[in-house]
């Protein structure tokens, strides 16, 4: 059984120190087509906290975080990402700066053809590339443990269920000890259980990594868990940022139909 | 009683026509539009193949076991189909060469078929349906299920670890697919020419071999290398630009195998008129 802390976010002393912004983002504008995504958002990601975006599906909460690593390209409006101006960065760069940024991706995106000893050797081959093989090992058994799953090492993805996948990939993500991690939907398509372990498990590697976060959902559970600062997206634009507290308190009808 | 006007009635019809015609040519324009699109993203990401598989860091595990996957997998599938080819081929062709009184000629025919069309042409075909189809669906799940995407964050270049290992390993694999193949396809056609008579494996060899000159087999080798590089190159395309949808996955798989085969045969007919000019 894995061995994990659910305190709650007021227990964790993250955001004590001057507030060091780890992402700034400046009146972002991104469109598909005619469709416009993204209108104007502005935030800034403060070192050590947990920032939960919300908002309906296809707000373009996803599109957010996949412009702050460049996998999307955006139109307008500027991301700096530990003082680095992602638009005007080229591959070498963006790569560099990849390696500070770890990813969860929604569908945890585990190489189908690999064991899960291989998905974790993947980027700590490329990124840690000084690292010698007993080191390797040493690393992906410590993240394999902090995740609780030591046993699955030489499982292939298809053995695993939707929440060890979830935990592999959040493996894989924290194995290069990056600054900061974007959670794409870390809940979604889990049962409630398995959703308040990946939440626990969220906070866990925020205070043992020291990790910066940003975390999109539209789970309130996993919201309330994680957060220590909220902001929520509507019609591409921010429509509320805040604590924990002014959300519940929020009169507003969007905002109560999401805390219910 | 009045007479009518035609005039407005051939206005309405004049006008509906003009309509028409000009939301065919548009419906026209927009396809003509997405195919050259089409071709000018293809060569967009053919150049791009050229540039990763000159620079730095090549990812030579990955394409060791694209080799493998390529190469080894599709043997048995190769040997079995180029064997079969050569016994119904010396077959059907053997009642043809008695008629002329030409039977002994029999093996030199079929070495020479075999080796400079049907081996090439029949290999690449299944190669394009096999491999073109799996590299189609692999890439295009990939991209489905954002494993491209995880791919690019762990600082990995994609289309250098995915999509050159691919078709370096098509393009080299093919032509000993394709020697393979040429050889069962002679001992098949060795078998077919032992169901109704008994020739000895060494002499029927001897004269297969004997009527081979090195413009029968050069240029058939070398185009095999072009076969191998458009399964790989469509492969990987497709699959590489799929949708975002399950449904894209099957699309990608589909149309790799249908564009590939046509590439092949495309080459094949370029390939032939380039030598019969050489010759």
């Amino acid at each position: 059984m894995m061995n994990l802390q659910t305190d709650s976010r007021e227990n964790v002393s993250v955001v004590k120190t001057p507030l060091e912004p780890m992402i700034e983002i400046n009146n972002l504008r991104k469109s598909f087509g005619a469709q416009e995504v993204l209108k104007s958002v502005s935030l800034k990601l403060y070192n050590g906290e947990n920032l939960v975006v919300l908002g309906k599906s296809g707000s373009g909460k996803s599109v957010l975080i996949k412009c702050i690593v460049g996998l999307l390209n955006f139109d307008g409006g500027t991301i700096n990402v530990l003082g680095n101006e992602v638009g005007s960065l080229n591959i070498k760069q963006l790569d560099e700066l990849r390696m500070k940024v770890g990813f969860l991706f929604q569908s945890s995106a585990l190489y189908d053809s690999m064991t899960v000893k291989q998905n974790l050797e993947f980027p700590l081959k490329r990124i840690r590339r000084e690292m010698k093989e007993k080191e390797i090992n040493e690393k992906i058994q410590e993240v394999l443990e902090n995740v609780g799953l030591a046993s699955a090492l030489n499982k292939m993805p298809s053995q695993l269920s939707g929440g060890m996948r979830k935990r592999i990939s959040l493996a894989r993500t924290i194995i290069v000890d990056p600054l900061i991690v974007l959670y794409d939907e870390p809940t979604t398509g889990l049962d409630p259980v398995t959703s308040d372990e990946i939440s626990a498990l969220i906070n866990e590697v925020q205070k043992k990594y020291k990790t910066s976060s940003i975390i999109i959902t539209h789970d309130i559970e996993c919201a309330r868990a994680t957060a220590n600062r909220l902001l929520m997206l509507k019609d591409g634009e921010v429509y509320l940022e805040g604590k924990i507290e002014e959300f519940n308190k929020s009169t507003d009808p969007l905002i109560k139909s999401f805390f219910k | 009683m009045k007479k009518l006007n035609p005039v407005p009635k051939i206005k309405n019809f004049a006008t509906e026509q003009s309509i028409r015609l000009s939301e065919k040519t548009m419906v026209e324009t927009e396809n003509v539009n997405t195919f050259l699109l089409g071709i000018g993203e293809l060569s967009l990401f053919i150049r791009q193949i050229f540039k990763e598989t000159f620079s730095r860091r090549f990812e030579f595990k990955e394409f060791l076991r694209q080799c493998y996957e390529i190469g080894n997998k599709s043997l048995p599938l190769i040997a079995v189909t180029g064997a079969i080819m050569g016994i119904v081929f010396t077959i059907q062709s053997r009642p043809s060469l008695a008629k002329f009184g030409a039977e002994s000629m029999l093996p030199s025919m079929v070495a020479i078929s075999i080796i400079r069309e049907i081996g090439p042409i029949i290999t690449a075909l299944i190669c394009a349906g096999k491999v073109g189809s799996g590299m189609g669906a692999e890439l295009g799940s990939m991209k489905v299920t954002e494993q491209i995407d995880a791919m690019e964050v762990s600082a990995t270049n994609p289309m250098k670890y995915l999509v050159v290992t691919r078709v370096i390993a098509a393009t080299l694999m093919l032509p000993i697919l394709v020697l393979f193949s040429d050889a069962f396809g002679i001992f098949g056609s060795w078998i077919g020419a032992n169901m109704k008579g008994d020739v000895h494996i060494v002499l029927y060899f001897f004269q297969a071999f004997g009527a081979i000159e090195f413009m029968d087999f050069f240029p058939a080798l070398i185009k095999t290398f072009f076969f191998g590089a458009v399964i790989g190159v469509v492969g990987c395309y497709k699959g590489y630009t799929a949708g975002r949808g399950t449904e894209s996955v099957g699309i990608a798989a589909n149309s790799a195998v249908v564009i590939s085969s046509l590439m092949v045969i495309i080459v094949d007919m370029i390939a032939v008129q380039i030598t019969d000019m050489l010759q």
